[in-house]
């Protein structure tokens, strides 16, 4: 397909929670951009006319998506794509041809790379990477310099280079100083700060949750207030230095009540959780299964049930993946010594779908978590259907069920807690800047040809 | 228990996976066993031609002396591998020792190691049985079941019996394993200790938390003192052993609280003062050198049932 080429979805059930849309109608792309949304049936006179403006007819792709939901594309504020450094867990490439797999159409990376991302040059290297990549990659910039905690990173330089954010994500800074002026000087550069709350003295030598399962298993744990402890501070240093934050993947029913407290004394702040803490609790760890070990860690039913209350009631705004592909190299250990984190880019879907069957959350709100919010988070486009804006979409099959296996993924790395789960709804199409970056090859139901 | 129950477990990875029939047949081996420790000719054909890897990944003299004595007596062939001559510092991973292992057919690999879970990724990796000899915090089996024997021995049962451990329980594997196993068999387990080394959860392993030692040791049948690990850093746990000694540690007038005819155990080595002031150590209502003697007769059974 060439990139001036037109694309018609049709029949689709929109999902647009930026004006309320939420009706069956259509979607029409063309050069990039989306040319036209509606509810309704498409009118064939109108095709007739638009199509006098199209060089070439087999130029128009029409595609049937009755059953499918048709939304802005999916952005992903938390991924790592380990490039540079470890390039054999993940690559810009593999990592964003996962996001397109799971109906993303962006993705923001964070800095704990090899280099770390503390300056304009390993910025550039990863903008240049992601050129003709098949996700948008907004980098997000350390905080300090080489993630030390000591000094700030130069915010400035990183963004004219493409920063959008800054995180201590993975090296969370300790000292209290460093954070306030990283909030103060971030506002300048108008970068938002993205707090990885933990505070470490409390979490040192930590593998999982301290609780029944670390006692029974003889792991250190490690106790929620290490991540309650560091929401506070980052809390209360966003409402003194009046600048945004945003707090990474929370975890704790206390870290939920206090962004509720915070956001309803109207300080400016949003918040994020992933997938698996809507989903696993620490019995996950079973017995030492380096799958289910991540940071923050897996934590209790009780956790569970508030993140899935604070998705719904719009305490927390975002659901990101916190995608970290880790190979057996990293994986195949000792529990104390295995790597944190899994992948979910192309799990997140089929995941978060739950909560909708649940009856938790409505279609439009999933789409808000998924794509208006996140975009909206970072203050990049995208997160809503809207003409004239980049023609970047997502086709959800919501009941399309699957084995999911992540051997069969576009990851680079399979290190996922749900390898063999029964899953319902996934991304079937998604395309990014009006170009088709995914068509699911499990036998499309839609049909897709020329006018 | 019937006599008929047959031993169907491949692995000691913990008292968890035994269920109270595998723990009786396990008592009842080893206690036929100890008859032949105490023979002129200390020797049974039992395992000949059967192989046991000693892999030690943590400095264990008595544990370790323990299996090779247990594993000589039932004449296997035994080799011992430690922390210093093993690949680990090499920057081998356990995965790749346990397939080299493997592709020795071994008959059974003892495994000592300070992170907990290893044993059962090593039993994940060999075709060999695995017996834990102590994992990390987690488990110690064949110390509880010595612990159970000694117990049994002296006082003719467990169920009913209320025993005290007290000390660090979330650093002890000692501890993990005998709450989990007394309580199997019918004991009431209560622990005490500073509550800097009492982890959340204990109650969901099977024992009453006591708010004091002295609580703890009040009308029991047997208290149990764990060792104190000075090793700990980043970690403020204890203001010194000194204050351990004096809050925490066994004495004469601690003892008074519990049965006249209770039982002192300590999984060794003491650290004399701290844990038990000398005189209970020595005394005679100490089992500590009955404990050693159970060790190689618990042992032997659990080579016998897992490779015999
Ligand atoms: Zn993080």
């Amino acid at each position: 397909m060439s990139s001036n080429s037109s694309i018609l979805l049709e029949n689709a059930r929109l999902l647009d929670p930026a004006s309320g849309l939420d009706a069956t109608g259509y979607v029409w792309v063309r050069e990039g951009k989306i040319a036209a949304v509606a509810a309704g049936e498409f009118n064939q006179g109108r095709l007739a006319t638009d199509l006098g403006a199209l060089a070439r007819l087999d130029d128009l792709w029409r595609i049937d998506a009755r059953g499918f939901w048709l939304t802005p594309g999916l952005v992903d504020i938390h991924v790592h794509l380990r490039e540079p450094g470890d390039e054999h867990k993940e690559t810009i490439a593999t990592g964003t041809m996962a996001a397109a797999a799971g109906g993303f159409t962006a993705v923001a990376c964070m800095p704990n790379t090899r280099p770390i991302n503390d300056s304009p040059e390993v910025t550039r290297l990863i903008m240049a990477a992601a050129v003709g990549a098949a996700a948008r990659v907004y980098p997000v910039g350390s905080i300090s310099l080489g993630g030390r905690g000591e000094t700030l990173a130069p915010f400035g330089e990183m963004r004219r280079a493409g920063v959008r954010a800054l995180s201590d994500d993975g090296r969370p800074v300790s000292d209290s100083q460093l954070m306030r002026r990283a909030l103060e000087y971030a506002g300048d550069h108008r970068l938002l700060v993205i707090s990885h709350a933990e505070e470490a003295s409390l979490s040192r030598n930590g593998v999982m949750n301290e609780g029944i399962v670390s006692t029974r298993l003889g792991l250190r744990g490690i106790p929620r207030v290490a991540e309650e402890i560091m929401v506070y501070r980052d809390l209360a240093l966003a409402q003194y230095t009046g600048r945004p934050l945003h707090i990474a993947h929370v975890s704790t029913a206390e870290a939920v009540d206090l962004i509720r407290r915070a956001k309803s004394q109207g300080v400016s702040i949003t918040a994020e959780t992933a997938p698996h803490y809507f989903t696993l609790t620490e019995e996950a760890v079973g017995l030492y299964d380096t799958m289910a070990k991540m940071n923050p860690p897996l934590r209790t039913a009780t956790d569970v049930a508030a993140i899935r209350a604070a998705l719904a009631d719009g305490t927390l705004d975002a659901v990101a993946t916190d995608h970290a592909p880790h190979s057996g190299l990293e994986k195949e250990l000792e529990f104390d010594l295995a790597a944190n984190g899994i992948i979910g880019l192309e799990s997140a879907v089929p995941l978060t779908l739950v909560l909708v069957r649940e009856g938790l959350i409505t279609p439009l709100r999933l789409v808000e978590l998924l794509s208006r919010n996140p975009a909206g988070i970072l203050g990049v486009p995208g997160g809503q259907l809207a003409v004239g804006e980049p023609a970047d979409l997502t086709l959800i099959d919501p009941q399309r069920r699957f084995i999911f296996r992540p051997e069969n993924n576009q990851s680079r790395s399979q290190n996922s807690p749900f390898s063999a789960w029964e899953m319902e709804g996934k991304a079937v199409l998604t395309i990014m800047d009006g170009r088709i970056t995914w068509r699911d090859p499990g036998d499309p139901q839609f049909k897709i040809g020329h006018c | 228990m019937s006599d008929a129950h047959t031993f169907s477990r491949r692995h000691i990875l913990g008292l968890a996976d035994l269920s109270v029939d595998d723990i009786e047949l396990i008592l009842q081996t080893a206690e036929s066993f100890k008859e032949i420790s105490q023979r002129s000719i200390k020797k049974v054909p039992t395992l000949r031609g059967k192989t046991v890897i000693n892999l030690f990944f943590e400095p264990s003299t008595r544990t370790r002396l323990s299996f090779e004595i247990a594993a000589k007596r039932l004449s296997a062939d035994t080799f011992s591998i430690s922390s210093v001559d093993s690949s680990a510092v090499k920057g081998e991973t356990l995965v790749d020792t346990a397939r080299n292992l493997a592709a020795m057919n071994p008959d059974c690999i003892i495994i000592r190691h300070s992170r907990s879970g290893v044993p059962g990724l090593l039993a994940r990796h060999v075709k060999a049985s695995v017996i834990n000899a102590g994992d990390g915090a987690h488990e110690h089996p064949s110390q509880a079941l010595l612990d159970l024997m000694t117990v049994r021995e002296h006082k003719g049962r467990i169920q009913g019996l209320k025993v005290a451990i007290i000390g660090d329980i979330t650093h002890s594997r000692v501890a993990h394993s005998n709450i989990i196993g007394f309580s199997k068999m019918g004991a009431e387990v209560r622990v005490a200790g500073p509550a800097t080394l009492m982890p959340p959860g204990v109650a969901a392993m099977g024992a009453m938390v006591c708010s004091s030692v002295r609580a703890a040791v009040a009308d029991a049948d047997v208290v149990m003192a764990l060792r104190v690990q000075q090793e700990r850093q980043f970690d403020p746990l204890l203001p010194s052993l000194r204050e351990y000694a004096i809050f925490y540690g066994i004495t004469p007038e601690l003892m008074a609280l519990a049965r006249p005819d209770a039982i002192i155990m300590h999984p060794g080595p003491v650290n004399r003062g701290v844990e038990l002031t000398p005189a209970l150590a020595d005394g005679s209502r100490s089992v500590i050198l009955d404990q050693v003697t159970n060790g190689v007769a618990v042992r032997m059974a659990l080579l016998y049932l897992v490779a015999g």
